[in-house]
């Protein structure tokens, strides 16, 4: 097959006349799937029979070549060897895209589905180690944010929380090396425990269509994985480490790999991350210090018959909440939102003081499997994660520094996947996934925002894939799922009865105190979830995705039981008991062109979600702080319409400008009014210079737009000023204004021996140093986002 | 309702991890124990026995003030309470007697957690922390009040637990109380004094 196209390259090359032959080509070869670099790839110039590998960044040189056009061929071990034509004018970069698949099936992947499609039918966004590497300093949410079709829910600038097509939360599922996160994921202020620099790949699903990780992703998925080991003989490791100005604050990580030739391997990376109070244009914002550390551990052995591996990864994070965010009742928030500083600025600290939160996440796996030839690969995974969440409030007498949130949970989950090729173009997926979770909550005299419970799931799903011809591609899943929760809940009595759970729920109850009643609802979902797609490919650039997705989610313990206070935001939230699953249809299409030149995707989607959960505010309640604005849930009928658009062209040699559009508008059908949080229209504009041939130098200029959010329910409420005798309006929905931000990026890579290259960095962010608030961030009210920063980056590749 | 294969699941689960807590190693921390195993199968499920009922220790559920007439006489109390904290109960507010035209009352507020048993006295404990407590008289709606502070904090500057009010003309508006947590100090009154409110009670007042 190789020689065999070998032998048409050859005939059809026309042997290139000399003329100015000084002319070098250089570039990339990628994973096609998942734009891995690829090593030790093989290119060979037809008609020069010129022969060169790639080096172990995937990068290539070829140098002597003239002003004309060539035949390429580039090969892979276990790659289908694929032909290109190059025209060269002058020195030209070039990356070339290899299909993967042929080495996949001769890989051993641990982890199931590394580095591959984790949709085909879906349109699917990938972040590799390198764009991963320029947010080293941030957090996941930075770095996701830079995705189209993706934003972030903030609260202050640390804790960052991803948002796909405006759905976020437990509707965004999380995998973190396979296992799937279960890190109290269901809070809006609560951004994911997964550590930036212990991912290799980063991929994200913009809708439900992959159901062997879960029925319920009516958001998306977002697939984090650990970089490829290769199998031999190898030690290699990176040292990374970012020093910023604003923050002031350093970044420090360093990794390790070992491997054999006989398949085993190991890794081990480690992350230290300290920042002070961070800053907006005008002033400091008090208590916005960040303090992160983790590691991670990973030993295996990768087989083609059988591997087994495990992992452990260990993160906390210390993160200061802004202190002027902290209030006591409506009076304050209007102090807060008329003033145009935050009530509190003090003096640069590195000290995190309350209110803060202070996180810690294990995560230990265990997977094995073994590969039948003729049959299939079957693989079991055991994975334990306890998140243990300690939010510090501003306490009072005795209670002083103590954690007011003091919640662990242990998730336990036992997962057997089952790949069959029933026959050559028809691949099965079954698998059946039992987990076990148990939340427990410290009495840390003050209510439980989230009750003690146990939770109950078994999944068993199956993935039809029918390639029917070189052209089109199907898929069809279906998955169902079972949640068994039971609770004890200690619940107001004024509540209780106020909601008439006295009437619906008299059997639940355990016990009648003084002003509380002791509960223990049992709950049950049951929950059915498909998806049905095609991938059309109309030739080796124009490819066309349709996917319709239903998804289910049972509601998540804080949309069931939250009942009381939440200082940071100010506010009274009430889940509610009686609530059912919500049910998510979405419709998704995706026409792709892919070209080194010229490529672009448009994506849009309609998404029509039944008794979709949301928290809006209902009314004001009148206690002895003053007043507080109630937020309940609810469940409604919705509607969430988007596009996204990228594209990228490369407008002259080594200069290549980057297009980034995203829309999404969400509408309550019950209500017949716009849904609230939903992102404002961005772009996303950039020109990025970048050459292979000196030093890969790449210098990049981004314009990052952010619409103002005109389409918002009213939930502004008004208080009673004794004072005056009159009622003022608390405005807490009307969006702040648009804003333009300039980012500037640049990296050079040196040589430093053989083996090893540096690479140093400069970046700025807020180039222009606007002052400006972001409408999806919870802290709006109070402080300004973050000012310029400066940030250096120096990278050893050892 | 309870599916067969659900409660099979369960008790495989449960004896699963039964069998993990029996191997458990208590004493030694989570963290090492991870390390030590490897295999990582250390599994900790906690006691799933009735919570405990969380005392809420920081609620202020009821402000008293005692008006006390300077020359002698009946005093009048005003109330504030709110038992269920912050649940959907509205406060019960009361005031026992209209306050006299011309008097000047000596003013003790006191603040109470009367969900514990008995009733955890809260007024100490702004005592305590006086540096970072301060509480604030607001009169609206007409009424003619004029109040002073007759208490000072550790550093001299105004705490208000104790004060004097003097009621002016005859009239009828509001009179609120607030006690804000971490105030600047010294300051000129609410609109400068920052910090967050925790206490915010607003009595309907009479002058005759």
């Amino acid at each position: 097959m190789r020689l065999y196209s070998f032998l048409i390259l050859l005939l059809c090359s026309i042997t290139a006349v000399s003329q100015d032959c000084n002319n070098t080509l250089s570039g990339t070869v990628t994973d096609f799937h998942d734009g891995s670099l690829m090593v030790e790839a093989t290119l060979i110039v037809a008609g020069t029979e010129q022969a060169v590998q790639t080096d172990s960044n995937g990068k290539f040189t070829i140098q002597n070549l003239c002003n004309d056009t060539y035949h390429i061929q580039v090969s892979h071990p276990y790659c289908l060897t694929k032909g290109f034509t190059v025209k060269l004018s002058g020195d030209t970069t070039k990356n070339f895209l290899l299909e993967h698949h042929l080495e996949e099936l001769n890989q051993i992947i641990i982890d199931g589905k590394a580095y591959s499609d984790k949709t085909n039918t879906m349109l699917q966004n990938n972040l590799s180690k390198e764009a991963l590497e320029r947010f080293g300093s941030g957090s996941l949410g930075d770095a996701l944010n830079s995705l189209s079709g993706v934003s972030s829910l903030n609260t202050g600038n640390t804790v960052v929380k991803p948002l796909i097509h405006g759905l976020h939360s437990s509707r965004v599922v999380i995998i973190n090396n396979g296992v799937r996160m279960k890190d109290q994921e269901w809070g809006a202020e609560h951004a994911p425990n997964v550590a930036i620099n212990s991912i290799g790949n980063l991929s994200l699903i913009k809708g439900a269509g992959v159901l062997q990780y879960g029925g319920d992703a009516v958001g998306g998925v977002i697939v984090a994985e650990a970089a490829k080991v290769p199998i031999k003989d190898s030690l290699y490791g990176k040292t990374l480490q970012t020093l910023s100005t604003n923050g002031r604050g350093i970044s420090l990580n360093t990794e390790l790999t070992k491997s054999y030739l006989n398949g085993w391997h190991a890794n081990i990376q480690g992350t230290m991350k300290r920042f002070g109070d961070f800053e907006a244009p005008n002033y400091i914002l008090s208590n916005t210090g960040v303090f992160e550390r983790n590691f991670t551990i990973d030993i295996g052995l990768k087989q083609f018959e059988y591997g087994i591996e495990g992992y452990y990864s260990f993160y906390k994070n210390e993160i200061g909440i802004l202190r002027a965010s902290h209030l006591g009742g409506a009076r304050d928030l209007i102090r807060a939102i008329s003033n145009p500083k935050p009530l509190i600025i003090n003096d640069f600290t590195y000290q995190i003081n309350a209110p803060k939160q202070d996180v810690t996440h294990h995560l230990a796996r265990v997977k094995g499997f073994k590969r039948w030839g003729g049959f299939g690969k079957l693989s079991l995974q055991y994975d334990f994660q306890r998140n243990n969440r300690l939010e510090f409030d501003i306490r009072r007498g005795d209670d002083k520094g103590d954690a007011s949130l003091d919640l662990e949970l242990d998730t336990h989950t036992l997962l057997l996947d089952l790949d069959t090729h029933l026959t050559k173009h028809v691949d099965l997926k079954t698998g059946i996934m039992g987990r076990y979770q148990s939340n427990f909550a410290q009495n840390t005299g003050i209510r439980r925002l989230i009750p003690n419970y146990d939770k109950y799931d078994l999944g068993i799903y199956t993935i039809a894939e029918y390639q029917l011809n070189d052209h089109w591609f199907l898929e069809a899943g279906v998955r169902f799922d079972h949640t068994q929760m039971d609770v004890y809940k200690y619940y107001r009595t004024s509540f209780w009865e106020s909601r008439n759970y006295n009437q619906l729920f008299p059997e639940i109850v355990d016990e009648e105190l003084n002003n509380q009643v002791l509960t223990s609802p049992e709950l049950n979902f049951n929950n059915f979830s498909g998806t049905l797609g095609a991938k059309v490919v109309f030739n080796e650039e124009y490819k066309l995705f349709i996917n319709y997705s239903l998804a289910s989610r049972a509601p998540n313990p804080s949309e069931l039981f939250s009942e009381g206070l939440h200082h940071s935001a100010s506010r009274i939230e009430l889940g509610d008991l009686r609530f059912g699953s919500e049910v998510g249809q979405k419709i998704s299409l995706a026409f792709q062109k892919e070209n080194a030149v010229f490529g672009y995707s448009i994506n849009p989607y309609i998404h029509s979600i039944s008794d979709f959960i949301l928290i809006e505010p209902t009314k004001v309640e009148q206690t002895i702080r003053g007043y507080f604005q109630v937020w309940e849930y609810r469940q409604t009928n919705a509607q969430l319409l988007g596009m996204d658009i990228d594209a990228s062209y490369v407008f002259a040699a080594n200069f290549r400008y980057n297009h980034q559009f995203s829309l999404v508008k969400g509408y309550d059908q019950t209500r017949d009014e716009p849904l609230i949080s939903m992102p404002p229209v961005n772009t996303k504009n950039e020109i990025v210079y970048q050459n292979t041939a000196f030093n890969n130098i790449r210098l990049a200029l981004q314009s990052d737009y952010s619409f103002r959010q005109n389409e918002y329910p009213d939930t502004n409420f008004e208080v009673f000023i004794p004072e005056t005798g009159t009622s003022e309006t608390v405005d807490v929905s009307t969006p702040p204004d648009a804003f333009h931000l300039l980012n500037f990026n640049s990296s050079i890579d040196f040589k430093v021996t053989n083996e090893s290259t540096l690479t140093i960095g400069f970046t700025v962010t807020n180039l222009l140093n606007t002052s400006y608030r972001n409408y999806l961030n919870r802290l709006r009210y109070y402080a300004d986002d973050l000012g310029r920063n400066f940030s250096i980056n120096l990278k050893i590749n050892y | 309702m309870q599916m067969i294969w659900v409660e099979i699941f369960q008790s495989i689960l449960k004896s699963i991890i039964n069998f993990l807590n029996k191997n458990k190693m208590k004493q030694i921390k989570f963290l090492s124990t991870v390390l030590l195993a490897g295999l990582l199968l250390t599994a900790c499920s906690k006691d799933n026995d009735t919570p405990e009922q969380a005392h809420e220790e920081e609620l202020i559920t009821t402000l008293k003030v005692t008006l006390t007439p300077s020359g002698g006489g009946t005093a009048i109390l005003m109330e504030y309470k709110d038992l269920d904290g912050e649940g959907s109960d509205t406060p019960v507010v009361s005031v026992s007697n209209n306050l006299a035209a011309g008097v000047t009352y000596d003013g003790v507020i006191e603040v109470s957690n009367e969900t514990e048993d008995p009733a955890e006295d809260i007024t100490e404990e702004v005592k305590e922390e006086n540096l970072e407590h301060q509480f604030f008289y607001t009169s609206g709606g007409g009424l003619d009040v004029t109040t002073s502070y007759s208490d000072s904090d550790d550093d001299g500057n105004d705490l208000g637990i104790e004060f004097t009010l003097t009621a002016g003309a005859a009239s009828s508006g509001t009179l609120t109380f607030t006690l804000r947590h971490e105030p600047t100090k010294p300051n000129t009154g609410l609109s400068d004094a920052g910090g967050e409110t925790d206490i915010a009670a607003t009595f309907d007042v009479t002058i005759e």
